[in-house]
């Protein structure tokens, strides 16, 4: 057992740190307010290696590992939520559909960009009429033998990143009566290589939420959106697996997002209580002030540890999806419990948008819902539990 | 055996710098403690009929080296000129102002020779009994302990420093070592009143140069002063709150400012009324400051700022409330019209400085 | 061309205290940095690099603990580092510290030296010079802006002092002192940072530089300044609070800062 990060982990953390309270926090705020992520600090994330952590240098990736994505996570995620959002799907969710199953050719072609530095991708799986029960998908794809193409039809909601992508991978049906063994996989240009959108691909505006509201999130629906065969990623047939299995592993830059946000919640609580005073004396003098903060740590250590714990096996190769599961499951909670509590310590300053805690707090909901909600974490940690 | 205090004068375009003026009253009186001179080092060309002038200022003797070479500032002629004057005269002290001058020639002669050099020195001892009043004026330093190290005898030049950012203090000597030598920051020692008249000792002094001891070329000299626009760089910070009553209002904190040579800055309410930009926001959500002189007009002091001011070197506050927070932690706290006071200091400051030159 | 920038690893000194009783500092939890003027350079020798070629090495002396910031100048892009490290070394002053650094750097060679203006911790702004004159090569301090011409053989600096600029042209090899505002440091690459800890990390002791070191001009002992005492300022009293005349206020301020030598 070793709780210790090692020296490359240590100075990475330092890095994304740095990057994120000097390139993110100063416009956090107003990304939020007006709702728009800043193209100029998505492209200096991607100069750093903030959006290829984990992929091989064999495709320009920076050679680190999950632990060290999970790292990057909660650094960016303590200053805004957004941004984690935005890693996130395009790293664990897209990337990792085309470093999991796709063919050297294939990473040459899509991969490559999306980790040195010049795409940026997203992942369409959730459809309107098909959230938890992903199965009941309706999107569909027609293999056309003439031109050795598919022809996708359907819509897809809830699609991040998609306002701005260069591409998705979108998960279609190509055969009806197979159910979830009937889906597959295919790399979608968004874009044409001029930078003007895909025929046939519509993207809405931003879709208003509560939360995480920099985050570009949009329906994106295909008509007749032809692709060559050759963008199907593994086998036809496989595209559910493929996608769980990127949920998998999504689970775990989430469950980071989650300690991040509660962690830069607390650290902004922590810093106004030794200031403000009440009663004559700084409220952090108070015992209960004191008691509540080492719950709120102490729950973020938890779901750290159990974070951390994911990724590690994840990098060692072993079964991590119910410990990702898990750990997803109680980070998403401590985020909110953390959060909620933060804002109360803070009261009525804690409530206004000048202070961080409020935004956190708005963006913490959201870990509970995607990439799987609690409900569905529950499913799979059961399952892992051979209980029937 | 080394003796004498020299002081390094400073001078561009044939203009002697206020520093070097403060440093020949500081060097009279440490000269005093040690029954030594003050000599004056002029370097320049044609610069000589400014000897006078430090002669007035407190030297009892100024040794002027002349040269074409020296018209404008550049290291190695500067050093070569000084090395061999050191040589030659064997001072016991050498001051230079710590400007970026003083801070390029010093160090670089300093190793020439290989003796110490303390830079940017804020206070300056050679009598253990004033060193210790100053101690116990302005420190919890152990004198006893000091004593006991150097014996009340001491005359070396006890040079004190602000390091790790101006959190802590520290003296130092350079014992072993002649001469001693230190730079020492603009505007801390006190101008001495100047001497019309004073006699003193003006000698030449003459050293050779080669054409390769110009061994940089000046390709242009661009006048102009630069103008820091981080408050958190700023030495002066005039700063408004919602007492100042309107945007327009900083057009005067402004002039206040000007005067200083510093900047404006303001409270979290004026940022979020638009009246002023966001980086220039002092508090726990903008900015944490510490500048010399941290001038707070029509500010409330609500908790949220005082944490980003409270470690200025000096703070003076203007509100009409006389229970203002933030008096609490102001060195001076004027209950008043900020309207009212503010044109009569712009007023103040400007007769004060027109006084000055 | 071989560029080697000088650094020194700091306290963040926003966080350091003295000890009110001990009058020592107190470092425990205070984050070490690179000193911010030194990171300007690293990011100055970098740009060079990219412009004409060669190699950005990387010198610090310090503890054992100073190799992370080696790491650091390494994942932000530089070729090689060494770090001076040696008890023989401890308590320099700025005039043992860059008589130990410049024999070091005659063994490892440079066209360009690079150091920062001053480090934070000691604010002297006097290791910069003393490297250049214990090398014997011109020195442009305060350095704002840099380049350098495509032969590689002379910079041109825009050298800064309170009044005025010079616009200097000097041949190399040369020493400049970089100020924070010559260069906005990059980041470390992610990337960049997994192969820092890939390479090797010269260390050089006191024998390594010993042919070249007077013992007796280095360390605490053969530093020329010694420091007598260290304290901390007196905490400030409470101050006073005048409800006078207008001129009255007015002339107490311009009293408080004349005191304050504001003015």
């Amino acid at each position: 057992m070793d709780f210790k990060l090692s020296k490359t982990h240590l100075l990475q953390q330092e890095m994304y740190r740095k990057f994120a309270e000097t390139e993110i926090k100063p416009i956090a705020e107003e990304m939020d307010e007006t709702e728009v992520y800043d193209q100029e600090l998505l492209a200096k994330m991607h100069k750093y290696g903030l959006m290829g952590i984990p992929y091989s240098r064999e495709f320009g990736g920076v050679g680190g590992d999950y632990l060290s994505y999970a790292l990057c996570m909660e650094e960016v995620s303590k200053i805004d939520g957004s941004t984690g959002i935005t890693i996130s799907v395009h790293t664990s969710l897209c990337c990792s559909c085309i470093d999991g199953f796709g063919t050297k050719e294939q990473k040459e072609k899509f991969l490559r960009p999306l980790i040195d530095g010049s795409k940026t991708g997203c992942y369409g799986l959730t459809e309107p009429n098909a959230g938890s029960d992903a199965a009941g998908q309706q999107t569909q794809a027609v293999y056309d033998e003439a031109t050795d193409e598919y022809i996708i039809n359907g819509g897809k909601i809830f699609t991040t990143n998609s306002g701005f992508a260069d591409l998705c991978v979108v998960f279609a049906l190509t055969d009806k009566s197979l159910g979830t063994k009937g889906i597959s996989a295919f790399v979608v240009p968004l874009k044409n290589e001029d930078g003007s959108r895909a025929e046939g691909v519509t993207v809405s505006d931003n879709i208003r939420r509560m939360g995480i509201r920099a985050a570009s999130n949009c329906e994106v629906s295909y008509e007749n959106v032809r692709v060559p065969a050759a963008n199907r990623l593994g086998k036809e047939g496989q595209g559910f697996k493929i996608a769980m299995k990127a949920l998998d592993g999504g689970r775990i830059g989430i469950a980071a997002q989650s300690v991040g946000l509660a962690q830069g919640a607390l650290n902004e609580a922590l810093a106004y209580v030794k200031e403000r005073k009440q009663f004559g004396r700084p409220i952090a003098a108070f015992q209960t002030t004191q008691f509540k903060l080492a719950d709120m740590q102490t729950k973020i250590d938890a779901a750290r540890l159990m974070t951390w714990r994911a990724a590690k096996t994840k990098d060692e190769g072993g079964n991590y999806g119910p410990e990702a599961a898990m750990a997803k499951l109680f980070a998403s909670d401590v985020a909110n419990q953390v959060c909620r509590e933060a804002v109360q310590l803070m009261g009525g300053y804690g409530y206004c948008r000048e202070y961080p805690v409020e935004r956190a707090l708005r963006d913490a909901k959201i870990t509970e819902i995607y990439e799987g909600t609690s409900e569905v974490m529950k499913m799979v940690v059961a399952g892992s539990m051979k209980i029937k | 055996m080394s003796k004498d205090l020299y002081v390094v004068a400073e001078q561009r375009d044939g203009e002697i710098a206020k520093v070097t003026l403060e440093l020949l009253g500081e060097a009279t009186k440490l000269a005093a403690d040690l029954g030594e001179k003050v000599v004056g080092v002029l370097m320049g060309d044609g610069i000589k009929g400014k000897a006078q002038e430090m002669i007035e200022a407190g030297a009892d003797k100024v040794i002027v080296i002349e040269d074409p070479m020296l018209a404008e500032y550049v290291t190695e002629p500067y050093t070569k000129a000084l090395t061999a004057l050191i040589k030659e005269y064997d001072p016991n002290i050498v001051l230079f102002g710590a400007s970026s001058i003083g801070r390029d020639l010093a160090p670089r002669v300093a190793a020439r020779i290989h003796t110490g050099l303390t830079a940017d020195c804020t206070h300056l001892d050679i009598d253990m009994e004033k060193y210790f009043e100053f101690l116990h004026a302005t420190s919890t330093a152990d004198t006893d302990a000091i004593a006991k190290k150097l014996g009340m005898d001491d005359k070396t030049l006890k040079m004190t420093r602000p390091a790790f950012g101006g959190n802590v203090m520290a003296t130092i000597r350079c014992a072993d070592y002649r001469p001693q030598m230190a730079t020492v920051r603009p505007g801390v020692m006190k101008l001495a009143e100047a001497q019309p008249g004073k006699q003193g000792e003006v000698e030449d002094f003459k050293v050779e140069f080669t054409p390769e001891d110009m061994n940089v070329t000046i390709k242009e000299v661009i006048k102009e002063t630069k103008k820091a626009v981080d408050i958190t760089d700023a030495k002066v910070l005039v700063s408004g709150g919602r007492g100042i009553g309107s945007a327009d209002y900083y057009k005067e904190l402004q002039k206040v400012a000007d005067l200083l040579g510093g900047e404006i800055s303001s409270s979290r309410a004026n940022v979020d009324a638009g009246w002023i930009a966001k980086d220039r926001q002092v508090g726990q959500t903008g900015k944490t400051v510490r500048p010399d002189l941290y001038l707070a007009c029509g500010i409330s002091g609500a908790i949220q700022h005082i944490a980003g001011m409270e470690n200025s070197e000096c703070v003076i506050s203007i509100n009409k409330n006389d229970t203002a927070a933030i008096f609490d932690v102001s060195d001076l706290g004027i209950v008043g019209d900020v309207k009212v006071i503010i044109p009569k200091l712009i007023d103040a400051l400007t007769k004060y400085k027109a006084a000055q030159n | 061309m071989k560029i080697v920038v000088c650094i020194k690893q700091v306290p963040d000194t926003n966080e350091v205290k003295l000890d009110p009783k001990t009058n020592r500092l107190i470092r425990d939890g205070v984050p070490s940095i690179i000193n911010h003027d030194d990171k300007s350079g690293i990011e100055a020798a970098l740009q060079l690099k990219e412009k004409v070629g060669g190699t950005v090495t990387v010198v610090c002396m310090g503890p054992p603990q100073a190799d992370v910031a080696l790491r650091e100048a390494l994942a932000m892009g530089c070729d090689e580092a060494y770090l001076l490290s040696a008890r023989e070394f401890g308590g320099s002053d700025t005039c043992a510290t860059a008589i130990i650094i410049s024999t070091a750097l005659k063994k490892i060679g440079y066209d360009i030296v690079i150091t920062g203006r001053q480090a934070i911790d000691g604010d002297t702004a006097q290791v910069g010079p003393q490297i250049a004159e214990n090398l014997g090569i011109p020195q442009i301090s305060y350095t704002e802006e840099l380049d350098i011409n495509d032969a590689a053989d002379t910079v041109t600096v825009k050298r800064q002092y309170e009044d005025r600029y010079h616009m200097i042209e000097a041949k190399t090899p040369c020493l400049l002192t970089a100020l924070q505002e010559l260069a906005e440091p990059r980041y470390m690459h992610a990337g960049g940072i997994i192969d820092a800890y890939a390479k090797d990390i010269t260390v050089w002791g006191f024998d390594d530089l010993k042919d070249g070191l007077n013992p007796d001009h280095i360390g605490l002992n053969g530093s020329p300044t010694k420091v007598v005492t260290s304290f901390g300022k007196m905490a400030k009293g409470a101050g006073e609070k005048l409800d006078v005349t207008p001129d009255e206020a007015v002339a107490a301020i311009i009293a408080k800062m004349e005191e304050k030598h504001i003015i």
